[in-house]
């Protein structure tokens, strides 16, 4: 995870992705101020889950090209530290490009997107993705079709996190009341809780051997 | 976990005799609903199914569990051939539902939460499936199958729970009048003892398949070593 930040090939990687993405999404969908606001959250939300499956894949593939995977599990250290540490170091890359991608959306779009609320769900939604993604991808670089393979097995499991995210961050760009979006919000939090939890307690029959 | 091959004889005709008796209830038996009239017939089978495709998933589950907790390959095996099978049940469940809806509620297809959450999960053990085909070691195979049972079952309600609440809060969404044509109808005692009788039907072809599946797997099993043999000899 160190030397990912030193090379930042994979971080660069899902930041120009990113920005790409969104701006895709300006032409695909002739967004005019009514609709701009309408799907904002939306596009948000799934340029973050592209990119984020593309981080994903590539920071458990490098480990497993490079076989530090296969030191890692050498060291005297409990499995489910190695998951913990690979979950936030995704989730943190996560945030990163979202640090980047939403300043330059919200110029892009013209909307207020950096604002707390939409910081949280955006906190939230990324840490349920990071967990549940990262053990998915540690499935899936094992096995042949790899790299398509995270995005068929991850998106199905991913749905109610995206709907619960873009709901928060849709309902606070409509200037919703709280007691409607509190809703949501413990959506995400519950959505975090439970896979996290489960990813902890399977992870060690994921990098067995 | 397999049956002998006289026992799975009795139950394969046991099945299709069940089903004949099933079909003629159906159609004779049950008496005909007032505002749908004949196509509401196929709610027997529509309810059973659906049913059985559910189950066939928390069989999935409960194998992954015990797979993971022993590292017995035949809760590997189980696990496996109830995808298949559950996965036959949940498309027939949406294709019967679809010719139903395309009558009761004028449409092939409604975002309904129940309808769509039941083809996520179509997705999420499809995606099982194509995962156990990219990978070799059979260890490896069950163990990752069984975390992607478990990881992928325990979606499924908090997916239902989402679009639930989604389309409650958007009442523009909800035009479709779907939540009243669901519940719709008042079943008369005739109808629920065909209903019961229905997916204890269905739930006999359910155990059918599945004891003819895992023998087919003992079989392509048996095959192998053969082969086996015959080259190391």
């Amino acid at each position: 995870m160190r030397a990912e930040f030193r090379t930042r090939e994979l971080l660069s990687t899902m930041l120009v992705f990113s920005l790409l993405v969104v701006l895709t999404f300006n032409f695909a969908l002739q967004l005019d101020r009514m609709a701009r606001e309408n799907v904002a959250a939306g596009v948000l939300w799934v340029t973050t889950i592209f990119a984020g499956t593309l981080g994903l894949n590539r920071s458990l593939a490098a480990e497993k090209d490079r076989g530090s995977l296969d030191g890692l599990l050498m060291a005297p250290v409990d499995r489910s530290a190695l998951y913990f540490g690979k979950m936030l170091g995704n989730w943190l890359f996560m945030l990163i490009v979202q640090a980047v991608v939403l300043p330059v959306f919200s110029l892009l779009y013209n909307l207020p997107l950096v604002q707390p609320l939409i910081l949280l769900s955006v906190l939230l939604g990324t840490l349920g993705y990071a967990g549940v993604g990262t053990l998915l991808a540690a499935l899936s670089v094992q096995t042949r079709a790899r790299d398509v393979m995270l995005p068929i097995l991850l998106l199905p499991v991913a749905v109610p996190l995206l709907v619960a995210a873009v709901q928060a961050g849709g309902g606070v760009l409509a200037r919703r009341e709280w007691s409607d979006l509190s809703l949501w919000f413990n959506l995400l939090v519950a959505y975090d809780t439970i896979f996290i939890a489960v990813a902890y307690m399977v992870f060690d029959y994921v990098v067995e051997e | 976990m397999s049956l002998s091959n006289r026992t799975l004889q009795i139950l394969n005709v046991l099945t299709v005799l069940l089903l004949v008796v099933n079909t003629a209830l159906i159609f004779l038996y049950a008496p005909l609903e007032r505002t749908m009239g004949e196509v509401q017939r196929i709610f027997y089978f529509h309810v059973g199914v659906a049913w059985v495709g559910m189950a066939a998933f928390v069989v999935t589950l409960v194998a992954g569990v015990l797979y993971l907790r022993t590292g017995n390959l035949r809760w590997d095996r189980l696990g496996a051939a109830s995808v298949e099978v559950g996965l036959l049940f949940t498309f027939l469940t949406i294709v019967s539902g679809s010719v139903w809806a395309r009558p009761a509620w004028n449409t092939w297809w409604t975002w309904d939460p129940r309808l769509t959450t039941y083809t996520i999960m179509a997705l999420i053990y499809i995606a099982y499936l194509m995962l156990r085909q990219g990978i070799d070691d059979p260890n490896r195979r069950a163990r990752f199958a069984a975390v992607y049972g478990i990881v992928g079952f325990i979606s499924v309600p908090i997916t239902f729970f989402a679009i639930r609440i989604w389309r409650t809060i958007h009442p523009a969404v909800i035009g479709t009048g779907s939540e009243t044509a669901q519940g719709g109808f008042d079943m008369t005692q005739p109808m629920v003892v065909v209903l019961l009788f229905s997916i204890a039907t269905l739930s006999v072809l359910y155990v059918c398949l599945m004891a003819n599946r895992l023998q087919l797997e003992k079989l392509a099993e048996r095959v192998e070593q053969l082969k086996a043999r015959i080259l190391s000899a």
